[in-house]
């Protein structure tokens, strides 16, 4: 391998930037690529072209084309061979164009990347990083919008992250790279872009741990409900805790950010002042996380709960065309119904 | 490995190539294709306008690729069936398929908004080869059902590099299966050049590899296409199995209007390949040959301005789908578990309207 490649884009200027969730994964890779040149880029479109999405802008330009890896078109190919680097003391960071392409590499994940190092007895080290842009609301034709993170955070031996900001899409795609076992990042698409949530990134922060959940937002004393969620759904949680506080309510919302394994001590906690907890996602209700946030908040917080654990959800069928995706997508209103439906219990 | 020789039977500034292997097919079914090509032509142009115009949210364009389109859909007899991806829109539309129905996926309006069953093309397929295991599927039904029906499947130059590819070329080639595949070979997958998906002396070459007789073909030559398609589907109707084709052809646009092409393709390229033009070349030919003349033209690119006409006014209507479809078709029954999410999205409807 080649000595670490110095990026030509000079950050050191300052250490705080106000980055988009996509410049801040870009520049969250670039990082990861200075400190270890064990670190590969590969998949679809992501050396010229910089990925569909632009994530790995400028990566192949500065650390050449054995870093980053235009693939041949092949999703099973690309996580197999990585699986073959990792074995050999390589950190591939695996893109997956949009996350209906993952499942013709669905087997070498669930029945390869997830299980070697089980079956060797932790003698062989996988520290595969598959990023996944995920979720809908961007008017796509069908397989480019949906949410299929519970699919891995039900394999054992994944670990499933998702990012909801640009502070965290910098830090947890490093500390995700860094990571001995396999992680599928997921990254909220629709969010990629938006100067709405650009924020100030200081890239000499001690970054939160990977795998710990966050409270956004605190509701004082007097909250009312707890909202939990993670990915695309953020904001739209945010924004209904705005909205609600408008009204004289007071919600906390609880930012998962790790999807497996759940971190749900901050959950637990909340729902044992609030009482009340609804559970965000886009992704289908049966069988899904917010199944399991469910079960396990009933479980711990048995009598704290003043009314059951209510979810909003993508529906429990295919992702629509483009044109009924608003009437799929969990939004502020269904939010705020749903908390209005546990206030009212 | 022998090499395959490209088969072509019209040069590009119209002059007959003199094969050896393959006739030169007649002067008035040249001038049905031409007929074709003009109106596919003016369709990927209408398409592409009304994604500018917001009335579609994106149009993989076969611009440059319709004499693939159109010999795809010309070989196929009645019965017969099609499986096409995103980017052959145009050959579901010569197939038959109402125009403003194969629009409707890429509107937005439904993923497939016609009926397969009754066209006998399959729904366009976006995740790459899963259409052609599928394609060898019904082929094989056909068999077991005594049918001589034939398939015909494409992809791209970037799909063969799927596992789904090589299992369906494979499983064709074992069952015999009376099934084509027409790869169109594009030059690139997005942005990735032939080159990275495969370093093989062609990719018609792969079809030795499963057992299958192949073929390279000049995909900008309507007539070489349908003259070795038009073989592959009779031998496939007489039970000799399968066949791998190659179209050389260029993708003269963007991958979609979303992408940049800019980023990885020099404009010297493209400008090289239009002159290898399907249109241009089959123009010139049939003028030579005395069969196309001004008058003729005229009628021709007036019918092709009645499709792009038609597909203006079918996908100008600010059409909405309706929302209780979202849960009508999941299962082949009654799902009454969905029930209390279709009822909920029914009150939010409800409620928007009273409010
Ligand atoms: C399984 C899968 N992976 C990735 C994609 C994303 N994608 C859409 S089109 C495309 C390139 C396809 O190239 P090619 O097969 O040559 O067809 P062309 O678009 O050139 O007609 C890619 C990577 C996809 N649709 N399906
Ligand atoms: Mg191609």
């Amino acid at each position: 391998m080649a000595a670490p490649v110095k990026s030509t884009v000079d950050t050191a200027m300052s250490s705080v930037q106000n980055l988009t969730i996509g410049k801040a994964l870009n520049l969250g890779l670039r990082r990861a690529m200075e400190a270890d040149s064990k670190v590969i880029v590969m998949g679809e479109d992501v050396g010229k072209l910089g990925g569909v999405f632009r994530i790995t802008d400028g990566l192949q330009k500065d650390f050449g084309e054995h870093r980053v890896l235009d693939t041949p078109l092949a999703e099973s190919g690309i996580i197999g061979t990585a699986v073959g680097l990792a074995v050999r003391g390589f950190r591939p960071v695996c893109e997956i164009q949009f996350e209906g392409f993952i499942f013709p590499g669905f087997d070498q994940i669930s029945s390869q990347l997830a299980k070697l190092h089980y079956r060797t007895q932790g003698k062989v080290k996988v520290p595969v990083v598959i990023r996944v842009p995920y979720g809908g609301g961007i008017g796509a034709v069908e397989h480019h919008s949906e949410s299929p993170e519970s699919l891995f955070a039900h394999t054992p031996g994944l670990r499933v992250v998702s990012c909801s900001n640009p502070v965290d899409a910098y830090w947890m795609l490093q500390q995700a790279i860094t990571c001995d076992d396999p992680v599928l990042f997921f990254e909220p698409k629709r969010l990629y872009h938006s100067g709405a949530l650009k924020a100030a990134v200081d890239t000499t922060a001690t970054p939160e741990p990977l795998f710990a959940s966050r409270v956004l937002r605190q509701g004082g004393v007097d909250a009312a409900a707890t909202l939990v969620t993670y990915g695309p759904s953020v904001k739209v949680c945010l924004d209904a805790a705005t909205a609600a506080a408008e009204e004289g309510k007071s919600l906390e919302v609880i930012d998962l950010r790790t999807l497996s394994p759940l971190d749900l001590e901050p959950v637990f906690e909340s729902v044992r002042r609030t009482g009340r907890l609804v559970a965000v996602s886009e992704a289908s209700s049966e069988s899904s996380l917010t199944s399991e946030i469910a079960a396990r908040v009933q479980q711990e917080c048995f009598y704290s709960l003043e009314a059951p654990v209510l979810r909003v959800t993508g529906f429990d069928t295919p992702y629509p065309p483009s044109k009924l995706e608003e009437h799929f997508l969990p939004d502020l209103d269904r939010v705020l119904h749903a908390v209005d439906r546990a206030l009212a219990w | 490995m022998s090499e395959l020789r490209l088969v072509r039977l019209i040069e590009p500034d119209g002059s007959a190539s003199g094969d050896d292997r393959y006739a030169l097919p007649a002067p008035g079914e040249l001038l049905e294709h031409y007929r074709a090509l003009v109106r596919g032509r003016r369709f990927n142009e209408q398409a592409s306008a009304l994604v500018r115009q917001g009335r579609l949210a994106v149009y993989p364009s076969s611009h440059g690729q319709e004499a693939c389109q159109v010999a795809a859909a010309a070989v196929l007899r009645d019965g017969d069936w099609l499986f096409p991806t995103y980017r052959d829109s145009v050959a579901a539309v010569e197939r038959g398929v109402d125009p403003v129905e194969v629009m409707l996926l890429l509107s937005g309006d439904w993923h497939c908004g016609y009926d397969p069953m009754r066209h006998h093309v399959a729904p366009q397929a976006t995740p790459l080869a899963t259409q052609l295991p599928h394609a060898v599927g019904v082929a094989h039904a056909a068999r077991l059902k005594g049918e001589d029906t034939v398939v015909l499947a494409l992809c791209g130059d970037g799909a063969t590099s799927e596992g789904d590819f090589h299992e369906a070329l494979n499983f064709a080639a074992v069952f015999r299966a009376p099934v084509v595949f027409l790869v169109q070979n594009n030059k690139y997958a997005i942005s990735v050049p032939l080159a990275r998906q495969s370093v093989a002396s062609s990719l018609a070459a792969k079809g030795e590899g499963y057992g299958m007789p192949s073929a390279l073909v000049d995909g900008n030559d309507v007539a070489a296409l349908t003259a070795v398609l038009g073989e592959a589907v009779r031998r496939a109707a007489g039970g000799d199995g399968p066949t791998l084709m190659e179209a050389d052809t260029y993708r003269m646009d963007a991958h979609t209007n979303a992408d940049d092409a800019s980023r990885y393709r020099d404009d010297a390229e493209v400008t090289e390949w239009a002159r290898r033009d399907p249109l241009v070349r089959l123009r010139a030919h049939l003028r030579a040959a005395g069969v196309l003349d001004d008058e003729e033209e005229r009628a021709i690119a007036e019918s092709a301005e009645q499709t792009a006409a038609y597909l203006r006014t079918g996908l100008s209507a600010d059409s909405e789908p309706d929302p209780a479809e979202l849960f009508a078709h999941v299962y082949a029954g009654p799902a009454p578990h969905l029930a209390a999410q279709a009822e909920l999205l029914a009150a939010e409807l409800t409620a928007e309207v009273h409010s």
